[in-house]
C-alpha cells in the first residue's frame, strides 16, 4: 500500500492486518473485530450516508477482494467482482437486520455474487444449497494403495493452484474459506447456512479431490 | 462404534478423520495410525496441502481506482432511479 497517509488505508490496515495461521486446522477468528464499528458505520450507510458505505468499503475491501481473487485466480475479474459484491451490498445494505456478524453477512453476499458468476461462466448449476448437498459420487481417496505415491512434504506451487482451480466451485468454496482465509467450521456453517457436520466433511472431500490431482499429477511425472 | 480403536479399518477411520481433524486436536495422535502407514501418508499429505495452499494465496488490497468505479457506479444506479420514479 502506498497511501498510508490517508485514513481509510490506515483503519483498513488495523481491521485486516496478519494472514491466516501456519498450523493445520488451527484457525484466528477471522471476522473478529470491533463490532461497535461495523455497526455505526451499517446504520450510518442503512440511512444513506455515504462517507459511512466508503468506510465499510475501506475495511472490508481487503477481504472481499482477496476472496474473489482467490474464487475466479484473475485479477481483472476479481476487480470486476468486488465491484459487483458493493454494488450489490449497496443495493442490499437496508436488508441487513443484524441477525448475524455484518462481516459474516457481507461474506455470504460476496460469495453468493460469486457463484451466480461461475454459474454463468460454466452453464451449469452452482448454488448454495448444491455446493452442500453431499452427492453420490464424492467419495475421493477412499481406497488406495501403495502404488500411489504419497506426497510426501513436495506440493508443486504451480500444480496446486491448477488443482484447486479446477476443484468443483464448492469445494473450492470451502476449501478456500478454511484452509486459506482460516475461517471456523462455525464461521463457515454460517455463512454458507449448512451444519457445522457438513462443512468438515465437505472439506475433508475437497482436500481430498486436491490430493488426488497432485498425486495423479505425480504419477504422470514419474512415467514421462 | 468399534471398541478398540487399534482395530479401525482404514475406510472406518478415513470415515472419522474429518471430525478428528476439524475438533482441532492432533489427530496424528489417533492409534489406528501407530500401525497403518498409508493412513499416516494420507494425514500428513492433507496437512502438507493445507500449508501449502496458505501461502500460495497471500491477502492483498484491491487496486485504489477500484473505490472511484464503484463510487461512479453507485451514482449513475442511484440516477437511473431517479429518473426512473
Ligand atoms: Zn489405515
Amino acid at each position: 500500500m502506498n497511501d498510508s497517509s490517508s485514513p481509510e488505508a490506515r483503519r483498513c490496515e488495523s481491521a485486516d492486518s496478519a494472514d491466516p495461521p501456519a498450523a493445520f486446522s488451527a484457525s484466528r477468528p477471522a471476522v473478529a473485530r470491533p463490532i461497535s464499528a461495523d455497526s455505526d458505520l451499517v446504520i450510518s450507510a442503512q440511512a444513506g450516508d455515504h462517507y459511512a458505505f466508503a468506510q465499510l468499503y475501506a475495511l472490508h475491501k481487503r477481504r472481499i477482494y482477496s476472496l474473489c481473487l482467490r474464487m475466479v485466480g484473475r485479477v481483472a475479474e476479481a476487480e470486476d467482482l468486488t465491484q459487483e459484491v458493493f454494488l450489490h451490498l449497496h443495493r442490499k445494505i437496508t436488508s441487513f437486520r443484524g441477525d448475524s456478524a455484518f462481516s459474516t453477512w457481507l461474506h455470504r453476499l460476496a460469495i453468493n455474487v460469486v457463484l451466480m458468476r461461475l454459474r454463468k461462466k460454466t452453464l451449469s448449476l452452482v448454488s448454495l444449497d448444491e455446493v452442500m448437498a453431499p452427492t453420490a459420487d464424492d467419495s475421493p481417496g477412499r481406497s488406495f494403495g501403495a502404488a500411489d505415491p504419497a506426497l510426501a512434504g513436495a506440493i508443486d506451487r504451480l500444480a496446486l493452484q491448477r488443482a484447486i482451480s479446477e476443484l468443483p466451485p464448492g469445494y473450492r468454496l470451502i476449501f478456500i474459506l478454511h484452509d486459506v482465509e482460516g475461517f471456523e467450521h462455525n464461521e463457515i456453517a454460517s455463512i454458507l447456512d449448512c451444519t457445522i457436520g457438513n462443512s468438515k466433511s465437505q472439506l475433508h472431500k475437497a482436500r481430498l479431490k486436491l490430493r488426488d490431482a497432485l498425486r495423479t499429477d505425480k504419477r504422470q511425472e514419474g512415467r514421462s | 462404534m468399534t471398541g478398540d480403536p487399534k482395530q479401525l479399518s482404514c475406510a472406518e477411520f478415513q470415515a472419522q478423520l474429518p471430525e478428528l481433524i476439524g475438533a482441532g486436536g492432533d489427530p496424528s495422535t489417533h492409534p489406528h495410525l501407530q500401525h497403518c502407514p498409508l493412513c499416516r501418508a494420507l494425514l500428513s499429505d492433507l496437512e502438507t496441502i493445507a500449508e501449502a495452499a496458505r501461502k500460495l494465496f497471500p491477502s492483498v488490497e484491491p487496486p485504489d481506482e477500484l473505490w472511484e468505479q464503484i463510487e461512479s457506479a453507485i451514482k449513475r444506479e442511484e440516477e437511473q432511479e431517479i429518473h426512473s420514479r
